[in-house]
């Protein structure tokens, strides 16, 4: 019965996305078109592009996530199929954890795809490409994980996004400072494996936490 | 915990003293309700007057600032998993997702409830009317048949209690005698059922017992 809803619950969040596909590309866009305006705004060098590529590309990986994170529980809020998930006799922070599941699909997954053809964008060495793709795997499902807490808080405010934006990007400092420090030591030729360590330790934090916290916050917010 | 035996008669709802506020307004105090299997309890009062704001106290989704509500006499927050897979509401806001298709909203709402009945969605579907709408998605409905979809969601979950918000509004006279014979079933079948309505329902089902809010 748990497993059922959990799966239809994915299936449907990604079924509205295929019929919304707006709403899909928007973060990826976001993230191509951001991180290409960089060598235009600072200057084409080679070794300052490599140089500040690591930082640049975790934090429009942040930004990218923060700008889909909205669209997480805001239609089901609107339309009350938010309260059908709080009423199910399934444990809230399964079904949260569900939506969670597909929104990272969603938008987390495209993230990582596109991070190696901007690494090369941006000239990082290939060395450091496949840290890269190992730090956004750990880092994008947690920023998922933690935006959820901060989007249950505000989807019952009309104009949320401002509020939205301070309350979870303190949280995401930590997943930036990490993330972009393991692919700069890659870059350097040095062992990354303590950040990278210390990222899936925060991502299994926010794994068995995350859930709880957003469903009690949902069911203030709903309250 | 309340022993059987302090339950009036066979009680299963059981609320007590319930008071609530929206912001510094006292919307309610005092305010006691049993229901028994085969009883009907029908919410009216003026706008504003608490009457969604009571039904969403009864279901649990928002917690009173006094008082409590009891199942089988045991209070619904501490075994909130037993309560809602007995319990099927249905909001102001219908939960159609208009994206989906009506058959694809119903599968979704199936997975999401524990007790099913033996009809399977395109039955329900047929039962309100909806017989040929099946593969049609959702922003291309009517808000009665949106209404509609909603309903046959009652339909599927073979639970003991429903708690209905306005079940009436968006529906023609056609529509509104099926909510008022899938009331009837309901209680003959022992369910329980608290609505609330605008509309004075034109065959009230027996059992019903109506709770002015306004006169509180």
């Amino acid at each position: 019965m748990i497993s059922r809803a959990f799966l239809a619950l994915i299936t449907r969040d990604m079924q509205l996305v295929f019929r919304h596909t707006s709403d899909a590309v928007n973060p990826v866009l976001f993230f191509v078109i951001a991180t290409s305006l960089f060598p235009l705004g600072l200057s084409p060098q080679p070794e300052l592009l490599r140089s500040i590529a690591p930082g640049i590309l975790w934090v429009n990986a942040l930004l990218a996530t923060l700008l889909a994170l909205d669209s997480l529980f805001r239609t089901d809020f609107d339309d009350g199929t938010l309260e059908q998930i709080l009423l199910s006799p399934v444990p809230t922070p399964i079904l949260v954890l569900a939506k969670i599941t597909a929104h990272w699909l969603v938008t987390g997954v495209p993230l990582i795809l596109c991070a190696p053809l901007l690494a090369m964008l941006l000239g990082l060495p290939q060395a450091a490409w496949g840290t890269l793709l190992l730090a956004l795997l750990l880092g994008t499902p947690m920023l998922s994980l933690v935006g959820a807490i901060g989007v249950a808080l505000t989807v019952g405010l009309r104009r949320g996004g401002a509020l939205l934006a301070l309350l979870v990007l303190p949280m995401y400092v930590p997943v930036l400072i990490f993330g972009a420090h393991a692919v700069d030591a890659a870059a350097a030729g040095v062992p990354v494996s303590g950040q990278l360590l210390l990222l899936a330790a925060m991502f299994i934090l926010a794994l068995t936490l995350a859930p709880f916290a957003a469903a009690a916050a949902l069911r203030i917010t709903v309250g | 915990m309340l022993q059987p035996s302090q339950l009036p008669r066979d009680a299963q709802l059981l609320a007590r003293s319930l008071q609530s506020h929206r912001g510094d307004r006292e919307l309610f105090q005092h305010l006691t309700l049993s229901l028994s299997p085969g009883e009907a309890v029908q919410v009216v009062g003026p706008n504003g007057c608490g009457k969604t704001t009571l039904l969403r106290v009864l279901c649990g989704l928002v917690v009173p600032t006094a008082g409590e509500v009891l199942w089988r006499g045991v209070p619904i927050q501490q075994d909130r998993s037993a309560f809602h897979s007995e319990l099927c509401y249905l909001g102001y806001a219908g939960g159609v997702k208009l994206e989906l298709t009506a058959l694809e909203n119903l599968r979704c709402a199936m997975a999401l409830q524990s007790h099913r009945s033996h009809l399977s969605p395109e039955q329900a579907l047929e039962r309100v009317d909806l017989y040929g709408f099946e593969d049609v998605p959702g922003y291309t409905l009517s808000a009665g048949q949106r209404r509609r979809v909603s309903l046959a969601r009652l339909l599927l979950a073979a639970t003991p209690l429903w708690i209905l918000d306005e079940p009436l509004t968006a529906l023609d006279g056609a529509g509104t005698a099926l909510v008022e014979s899938l009331l009837r079933e309901h209680l003959a079948a022992d369910g329980m059922l608290v609505l609330t309505t605008h509309q004075p329902l034109a065959d009230p089902p027996a059992g019903t017992r109506v709770l002015d809010l306004g006169e509180q």
